[in-house]
């Protein structure tokens, strides 16, 4: 990457007087405090959304009607899960928490381009997952608290199989993440397009900043479709019309198209960050640059315009025509090719290398082969024809945790374990994160490797029950759920750990190999960072 | 590095699960099944032959990727290569890596279009009939110029009753689907309330039955028996236990039992809704 050939050797903060106490936090324009607090949101909502699935391995652990008595109960837990996961915790996490801490410094930048709007684009969040919890608890389906007709909400179930108030609440709650999300998007875009170092080009930008830039992208042109989906589920539901709904005119699968047009990007939005953290990992600890920095860049952007053209690959069984359909399969097997091309620049990153095998790269490196065993399996369900017998059943369960639980939790993880010394000049024993990492891939395999059989056999999704046949796997999927819940309490341990020491961080603790810009700075960055901006020379890639 | 070996354990016992059918249930899941049902219909048998061979091109670039990395682990160490290389380009490579998975997707993409084509595309229909989905059972109908007539529900059989009929629990039902061996099927599926889901694992049938919109599936074979089938599209809080069992008799016992039928379920609006079993 680039040589930073700034002066920022002067550790000092000239700065200092910035806001204290809840002043500093609450009315907070600092990116670093921004990412800080998002993190903070996304390991409170991923508590959360993880003992909403451990219930339902609970229940799942054995046939019969175990905990929910009420099954309508099971599928709010469900679409809770979903939507808390997606919402509040995987993309707070990777966008707003490492995206707001990590493009500034990377591409050398004081800040966020607009610093209020960074604030109140995290200050809609709790309002937003406030509403989604308050929708747990007012009344959904008649006479059961809380909306279960899945993160895909749709009609009808969620107009007339939902009277009561609780999807308006989710909707609502959706709105604001949703514009959330843009202001984030927009803030993204501006600080990456303007306000990079004198001298870095987009061609020497780092991949985790191209990786946000797409992202962004992704988030301002999709949400607005989901907000205006939901927005017509909001009015048929409340005002009279009838968009969605076929006894007055409406169509159904008009809300499938709108919501997958959303939905199909949404999933890359969350992956994509991903993509760039691992890289930086693999190539700091490969101690190499990256393997085909332009391939890598541009294989994330085509991965991002063909993730907007293959929306309907999630409506194989909703009666679309052949010519259809196969569009659908030519243009979705597509996205395979860019991604390949990912996963071996990975690989080839790391071979010739002197690779450190920290923590952190743990993590990286388990990505690689987790996301492309969940990779693999999108390419089966790509083929409209496959899916006739896999569509709504766990094999596509196992596909997307393969893919988000496996590869975008993975690449949190490894973030945090990369960046912690960065962002809070403390330090994790290497060994607790590599016990982290080993407890969490062995539990998260035995979690969701068995859905692939149940799912073959033909167990379908959001199922409070089943079938004695399934009960062997699904048995063992629990236990590795709760595998995988023991994980946390170490990540958590290393937290404490990291705090309790007075162990404190180098400004580069990796090595020669980490060259962003961030490795320039103090452990924690000062206050404000780059009051002289640094200078980036050398050759594009 | 024990952290890989129980992913290949996987890998290996997904490939060799596949390649056998031997714990697969006819109709119906079996304990510890690895791979999908026996299929007994034309586009479900290519459907499982397909799935078989692309679940072998999955399992080698698994395991391609697999072995790459573990020679990065053991021969890129920092022990084993204490000075980094400094390549960053090798255009032959990225060429190949680019080319070769589009080679690959290509290949699969030629029996996927066959199939696709096979399922979508309806042949002539001996017998048509018709499926709605409702909160939380299936209704079917036989049309009249065929010797129907008359339409009946179809619930799930609670636990005992199950247990009686010596029927696997969840899946059985009161009144089968009930239609002939060798005849070309085609199933109109609708939807009555919110969005269902018509699936036939053993029948590589799977459709939503969306209010307001009239779906079709077919399929045709000769193997006489009862196949079970769940709702697969979310609809409400019974989701789980609106099953489908379809029951394929010689074309004797069919005309014989479309007899029987017709006087038992008399006239499809005269027909009053059900109580569920449980």
């Amino acid at each position: 990457m680039a040589n930073a050939a700034a002066d920022h050797a002067h550790g000092h903060d000239s700065h200092a007087d910035h806001p204290t106490g809840w002043r500093r936090w609450v009315m907070s324009t600092n990116h670093k405090d921004i990412g800080t607090m998002y993190l903070i949101f996304a390991i409170v909502a991923g508590l959360v959304g993880g003992f909403l699935s451990i219930m339902m391995r609970l229940e799942l652990q054995e046939p019969g009607l175990q905990y929910f008595s009420n099954p309508q109960t099971y599928n709010v837990f469900v679409t809770g899960h979903g939507l808390i996961m997606v919402f509040f915790v995987v993309m707070p996490a990777v966008i707003g928490g490492y995206g707001n801490w990590f493009v500034p410094l990377m591409i050398g930048a004081p800040d966020m381009a607009f610093p209020r709007m960074n604030n109140i684009s995290f200050w809609l969040l709790p309002a937003a997952l406030s509403l989604l919890l308050i929708s747990l608890f007012v009344e959904g389906a008649p006479g059961s608290n809380g909306f279960g007709g899945g993160w895909t909400v749709y009609p009808p179930l969620s107009v007339a199989g939902h009277p009561g108030p609780a999807l308006d609440f989710g909707i609502l709650s959706l709105h604001l993440a949703g514009a959330s999300s843009i202001l984030g998007a927009i803030n993204f875009i501006t600080t990456i397009l303007n306000m990079r170092a004198p001298g870095m080009t987009m061609h020497k930008m780092p991949l985790f900043a191209w990786a946000l830039l797409v992202t962004a992208f992704l988030l301002l042109l999709s949400l607005p479709v989901l907000a205006g989906a939901i927005t017509m589920l909001l009015t048929d539901r409340n005002f009279g019309t009838s968009f969605f709904d076929p006894t007055n005119g409406g169509d159904p699968i008009l809300y499938q198209h709108l919501f997958w047009f959303f939905g199909h990007p949404e999933v890359y939005i969350m992956i994509l960050p991903g993509f760039g953290i691992v890289s930086h990992i693999i190539s700091t600890f490969s101690k190499k640059p990256i393997f085909g920095y332009l391939g890598m860049a541009y294989a994330m952007v085509a991965i991002g315009a063909v993730g907007f053209i293959v929306w309907a690959h999630h409506m194989y069984t909703a009666g679309l025509s052949l010519n259809t359909q196969r569009y659908f399969v030519f243009a979705t097997m597509v996205i395979a090719v860019p991604t390949g091309v990912k996963i071996f620049s990975w690989i080839a990153t790391m071979w010739g290398g002197s690779i450190r095998f920290s923590a952190a790269m743990h993590w990286a490196v388990g990505f690689i082969f987790l996301f492309t065993v969940g990779g693999v399996t999108g390419v089966v369900l790509s083929n409209a024809g496959l899916d006739r017998n896999l569509h709504n059943t766990y094999y596509v369960v196992a596909h997307f945790h393969y893919v988000l639980s496996l590869g975008a939790v993975f690449s949190i993880f490894a973030a945090w374990y990369y960046w912690f010394p960065k962002m809070f000049g403390r330090i994790i024993p290497e060994w607790i994160g590599k016990l982290h990492f080993w407890v969490a891939f062995v539990g998260a395999n035995v979690l969701f490797f068995p859905m692939h059989f149940t799912g073959l056999a033909g167990m379908p999704r959001h199922y409070v029950d089943y079938p004695e046949a399934f009960a062997g796997w699904n048995k063992i999927s629990s236990f590795g759920s709760y595998i995988f819940a023991f994980s946390l309490l170490i990540f958590f341990f290393g937290i404490y750990k990291a705090f309790s020491s007075s162990a404190r961080a180098a400004n580069s603790p990796w090595g020669e190999g980490a060259t962003t810009l961030e490795w320039t700075l103090t452990s924690p960055p000062p206050y404000h960072q780059f009051e002289t901006l640094p200078h980036i020379s050398g050759g594009d890639h | 590095m024990i952290r890989w070996r129980n992913g290949a354990a996987a890998l290996a016992a997904l490939t060799v699960g596949m390649a056998s059918q031997a714990f697969a249930g006819t109709g119906q899941p079996s304990p510890w099944q690895f791979g999908m049902q026996t299929p007994v219909t034309e586009s479900a048998i290519f459907l499982n032959a397909m799935h078989d061979g692309v679940n072998v091109v999955i399992a080698l670039i698994s395991l391609f990727v697999l072995a790459l990395l573990l020679i990065v682990i053991f021969r890129f160490n920092e022990k084993s290569n204490p000075v980094p290389s400094k390549t960053t380009h090798h255009t032959g490579l990225e060429i190949a890596w680019t080319l070769i998975p589009a080679l690959i997707l290509v290949g699969i993409s030629i029996p996927s279009f066959r199939l696709l084509k096979m399922q979508i595309e309806l042949p002539q229909a001996d017998i048509t009939v018709k499926a709605v989905g409702h909160q939380w059972y299936w209704s079917y109908e036989y049309p009249q110029d065929q010797g129907g007539g008359f339409g009946y529900d179809s619930y799930m059989l609670s636990p005992d009753d199950a247990k009686k009929a010596n029927q696997p629990n969840l899946l059985a039902v009161d009144n089968e689907l009930v239609l002939p061996a060798g005849k070309t099927v085609v199933v109109q599926v609708v939807g009555q309330d919110v969005i269902h889901n018509f699936a036939i694992p053993s029948f590589g049938v799977r459709m939503d039955a969306v209010p307001g919109r009239l779906n079709q599936i077919w399929f045709k074979t000769d193997v006489e028996g009862i196949y079970y089938g769940q709702c697969s599209r979310l609809c409400g809080a019974n989701h789980a236990f609106m099953p489908i069992a379809v029951r394929i008799v010689s074309p004797e016992k069919y005309a014989a039992w479309l007899v029987e039928a017709k006087k038992k379920y008399a006239e499809i609006d005269a027909n009053p809704v059900q109580v569920a079993a449980e």
